[in-house]
């Protein structure tokens, strides 16, 4: 109860700042951009076929920035005394971060409804069942509120919003480049085979391919059930390490 | 028997090598105000965020309301409300959401939570910026909002922390008598301030400060006299009178007359007739003046009073700001 009464201040500040938007609308739309068009030929060989194959994971991508926003909103609370005055009221202790979690998925939301717009209205085509769809992007939010407790954790630890940032970006650069987001898993170099192999973010883009363009653009031999159980399974894993990681670092603040 | 609403013994707390905290006791009985009189540095703020549950201490303990802050914090901050330093008011939001935020988050319905917003801007004097954002809003405006939402849930301790420093005179004494209006209601109060003249307008007994210790307590009265009551300030029409008005003074002060300025005159005084007396002397000595007044020693001739040093002494200055 408390957190939703938070969430809605966290939606609020989001509506009063639209710049906060821009990223999330923006980078997408410059990535489908650059990837399709700029390097699409080059990769595989057509701008259309590589669009199918593309889309899914630049939407993980920017999903995957947005989940690192909330750090860097939540270090300006703490920073300007914000939350001394959550802490000096009878709430529990986890309402501020869950608050905060939960508002964040209308930021997710748009995000992903930004990336899909835009790669329909470019030549993106969904080759499987409305439900399905519907169902990516669930799965979609679903990682995000997993993957955000690390942002949540950087941001209580880290002393300025800016080092948040940094720090944020040192965690979603491997997770990006160590999967298959912009070229099929078994192009990239041995060595880094054994991390793409069990990086969440390689499953949940298999699973998104699985699930908006289906299996044939899924990395041969793997399977759609086993990817979104992988999913789940590294949704459950973040949340039990960084929820009362988080929480304890936020209690600890002075 | 006094029941106490505010009871800390022995309260320590470091950070690093600064001894922020170096064992306090403070005692505020229900109902009453406390001033907490310090400079930079003497740990008031440390204090205040320890009885709020913000902080843990290194060593001691303290009582709010008959809670433990360490082992009930729960319960005490039901009965507590904060006004920190540093106002802490959501920016993006209105005035009013900021209140009817509160009001949520202690369980009042929506409309109770309007309801008290409402009346608690009109106290305040922010009805008319109540619908703006509240990073719209001058320094004073924004103080004024956040005493109002350490207010919301009539908390029967309140913690002001330096509450009138950057408020112009007439603000300040609207949280004067904002402060009197709470204690008139039963409301315990704990207030910080560098200002010995706030303390005196408004606590019923002070403690005095100094890295991390206590150096005094006592109520106006006992501290004033302590201190050798007021200190008397002239300032003669024609500068070559200065001589004559040193010499006059030192026969009321209490110790040698210095020189705030270089036209001025200044003399601590006790007892009740010493403005009358000077004002007698100077008009037998024919000495015309701009300027006579009597008032409270500031912060630095407390410290000089209290400590035999000056208020900052550098030494100790240093080792904090190496921590
Ligand atoms: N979080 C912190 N980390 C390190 N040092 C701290 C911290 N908080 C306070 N201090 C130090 O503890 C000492 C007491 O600080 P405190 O803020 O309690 O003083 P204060 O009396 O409130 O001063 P002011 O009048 O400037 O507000 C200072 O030397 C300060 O530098
Ligand atoms: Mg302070």
């Amino acid at each position: 109860m408390d957190a939703l009464i938070l969430a809605r201040r966290t939606v609020t500040k989001m509506v009063r700042n639209p710049e906060q938007f821009i990223d999330v609308t923006l980078q997408p739309v410059l990535m489908t951009v650059i990837f399709v068009f700029i390097f699409g030929g080059a990769i595989a060989g057509g701008t259309e076929q590589y669009l199918q194959f593309a889309l899914p994971g630049i939407i993980v991508q920017t999903i995957m920035f947005t989940s690192m926003t909330i750090g860097v909103n939540l270090n300006t609370d703490l920073k300007n005394g914000v939350f001394d005055r959550f802490r000096s009221l009878p709430i529990s202790r986890s309402a501020p971060l869950l608050g905060a979690v939960t508002g964040d998925i209308v930021r997710h939301t748009i995000a992903v409804g930004v990336s899909l717009l835009f790669g329909v209205l470019i030549g993106f085509r969904f080759h499987t069942a409305w439900y399905e769809v519907v169902f990516a992007v669930v799965l979609m939010i679903v990682f995000a509120v997993s993957l955000c407790w690390i942002s949540v954790l950087v941001g209580m630890l880290a002393r300025s919003s800016g080092a948040v940032q940094g720090l944020s970006f040192l965690v979603v650069f491997p997770l990006t480049f160590g999967s298959s987001t912009f070229v099929p898993a078994d192009t990239l170099p041995d060595w880094l085979q054994g991390w793409v192999a069990v990086n969440p973010v390689t499953h949940v883009i298999e699973s998104m391919r699985g699930l908006l363009v289906g299996a044939d653009y899924m990395a041969p031999g793997s399977d759609l059930g086993t990817e979104i159980l992988w999913v789940l399974a590294s949704c459950v894993v973040l949340v039990s390490v960084f929820f009362p990681l988080a929480t304890w670092a936020y209690r600890r603040k002075i | 028997m006094t029941t106490f609403a505010i009871e800390a013994h022995g309260l320590t707390k470091s950070f690093g090598s600064t001894h922020a905290l170096a064992g306090i006791d403070l005692e505020v009985p229900e109902g009453r105000v406390l001033g907490v009189l310090g400079p930079n540095g003497a740990g008031k703020t440390t204090a205040v965020r320890i009885l709020a549950t913000l902080l843990r201490p290194d060593s001691g303990t303290a009582r709010v309301a008959g809670h433990d802050v360490l082992t009930e914090p729960a319960a005490a901050r039901r009965a507590i409300g904060l006004t920190g330093q540093y106002a802490s008011v959501d920016e993006d939001l209105t005035g009013v959401e900021n209140l009817v935020m509160i009001g949520r988050l202690l369980h009042l319905s929506a409309r109770d939570a309007r309801a008290r917003a409402a009346e608690l801007l009109e106290q305040f004097e922010l009805t008319d910026a109540g619908r703006r954002l509240a990073k719209t809003y001058s320094g004073g405006m924004r103080r004024r909002l956040d005493l109002a939402a350490s207010l919301v849930g009539h908390p029967s301790v309140v913690y002001l922390d330096e509450p009138t420093t950057g408020l112009d005179p007439a603000k300040r004494d609207d949280v004067w008598s904002m402060v009197r209006q709470l204690v008139a209601g039963g409301t315990t109060v704990l207030l910080t301030t560098q200002y010995l003249e706030e303390a005196d307008a408004l606590a019923h007994e002070i403690t005095v400060i100094d890295h991390g210790r206590v150096i005094a307590h006592d109520t106006p009265l006992g501290l004033k006299s302590q201190l050798g009551g007021q200190t008397l300030v002239v300032r003669p029409t024609d500068i070559a009178d200065l001589p004559t008005v040193t010499r006059l003074l030192a026969e009321v002060g209490t110790r040698e007359p210095e020189h705030p300025s270089e036209d001025q005159v200044a003399v601590p005084v006790a007892g009740d007739d010493a403005l009358v007396r000077t004002v007698a002397r100077l008009a037998e000595e024919g000495v015309a003046v701009t300027e006579l007044s009597l008032r409270l020693p500031s912060l630095d001739e407390v410290f000089y009073a209290l400590t035999g040093r000056a208020e900052s002494d550098p030494a100790l200055e240093s080792e904090g700001a190496t921590a």
